[in-house]
């Protein structure tokens, strides 16, 4: 039992992530975080690795990333472009449950 | 116990071959996937796929799998015949993804704990002995993300005890949820995660935000959406209305002349933060019953001194 409370960071669009903090946040290797820097999965700020900083939505998008290669087999091209579908699929059910809470009062 | 029908999970015959099998599983793993999927049962039925596909792509556990015989029906009350796996051999593969805890009481006893804890955690890089980062999901109430609160969750997490079995072990966090939190962004709690090796600090622990459905809020990303009903003369003639939000009723003015399909923006009135999010009400224009005499009377006046054709766009 631990009744302290515990104040934590909020990771938003405002924090900044190092390449280090996001490999240790999903326990993954360098490398791999690189490799979908390169897909254009990750897009850091920086030009030169050591100085890149992934805002903090790029930490959802990398654990999604693990689980999907992890789970289904596919490589990290095919990963990449099921992001960008599972993004622009978020969009239009965001777009369309708009126009159904105006078709409810129909 | 409950017997499970690994076949049937999975959608294919007994005698199904191995590639039939793995192509079952590649299927609905990618319908069920719980990153993919809308379904609200998709991590359930994911985890029961994973572990059909467990038990049955792998030789030895398929035929010690079949002995049991075609006779037991799923959900029936099961308990592994004694010796049950006697001449069967187990070159203990480990199972890909997921944690010990995954699978089911059958599946545990069928193929035993110790199948779950090989690889789990070989991807990380090994090269430090920092503890592990833990990552957990915490439901919270919207008025939460505008207030902040205190939540007090129960995780639970497989740890190796001093024999080097994997024990389930629970601790409760007092967790301060800050204001202006969205849906799916994360708070990491700094050594909160599995303890490192020597002096090595421990690991950090992650948790996933995730908004309970609310009864009348609807949530998108920090804006925030209310259906608010609304009488035919307060939106032909206007009139100031109270409207609850997340932070407390506010008074608005609907303008006269308002119509379906519009919505008002309630300026940061959304989510808190910087910027913060705004709160649109959505104007749902309800009809009073025409119940009773008097009722009626009225609509039969505004019928014969309106004169109002809807339908004058239509050409008919």
């Amino acid at each position: 039992m631990n009744q302290q409370t515990l104040n934590g960071i909020l990771i938003d669009d405002q924090t900044e992530l190092s390449l280090d903090d996001l490999c240790k946040a999903c326990s993954s290797s360098t490398e791999w975080i690189i490799e979908l820097v390169e897909e254009g999965a990750l897009e850091p700020v920086g030009y030169v690795q050591t100085e890149w900083r992934f805002s903090g939505n790029n930490l959802q998008r990398a654990r999604t990333a693990m689980r999907l290669q992890r789970d289904l087999d596919i490589n990290l091209a095919g990963v990449a472009l099921a992001l960008d579908l599972l993004d622009e699929i978020e969009k239009l059910s965001s777009r369309l449950s708009q126009y159904e809470i105006n078709d409810d009062s129909l | 116990m409950d017997y499970k029908d690994y076949y049937k999970i999975m959608g294919v015959e007994k005698d199904a071959s191995q590639d039939e099998i793995k192509r079952a599983y590649r299927k609905l793993a990618r319908k069920y996937h719980p990153d993919v999927s809308k379904e609200a049962d998709a991590e359930t039925r994911f985890k029961e796929v994973g572990e059909a596909y467990e038990a049955l792509k792998d030789p030895e556990k398929r035929a010690a799998y079949d002995q049991l015989g075609a006779n037991w029906k799923a959900g029936q009350d099961f308990n592994p015949p004694p010796n049950w796996d006697a001449g069967f051999e187990f070159s203990g593969g480990g199972n890909a993804g997921g944690h010990a805890s995954d699978y089911s009481d059958f599946f545990e006893a069928l193929f035993g704990r110790g199948f779950g804890s090989g690889p789990a955690g070989q991807q990380q890089g090994g090269y430090s002995a920092r503890g592990e980062d833990h990552h957990a999901k915490v439901l919270i109430d919207l008025e939460d993300a505008y207030q902040g609160a205190t939540r007090s969750i129960t995780l639970q997490a497989p740890e190796l005890d001093s024999q080097g079995h994997v024990v389930t072990k629970q601790r409760t966090l007092n967790v301060k949820i800050p204001k202006g939190v969205k849906q799916g962004q994360r708070i990491r709690l700094t050594g909160q995660g599995s303890a490192g090796m020597g002096n090595a600090p421990a690991g950090d622990l992650y948790l996933e935000i995730e908004f309970k459905p609310h009864s009348i809020y609807r949530v998108d990303g920090h804006d925030v959406y209310l259906n608010l009903p609304v009488t035919p003369w307060e939106a032909a003639l206007g009139a100031t209305v109270k409207v609850p939000t997340p932070a407390g009723p506010v008074d608005l003015t609907i303008a006269k002349g308002t119509t379906t399909g519009g919505k008002l923006r309630l300026k940061a009135r959304g989510i808190p933060g910087k910027p913060p999010g705004h709160l649109y009400v959505v104007p749902q224009i309800t009809l009073p019953p025409a119940d009773s005499d008097e009722a009626k009377a009225l609509y039969r006046k505004m019928e014969q001194e309106m004169a109002y054709n809807p339908r004058s766009k239509l050409g008919v």
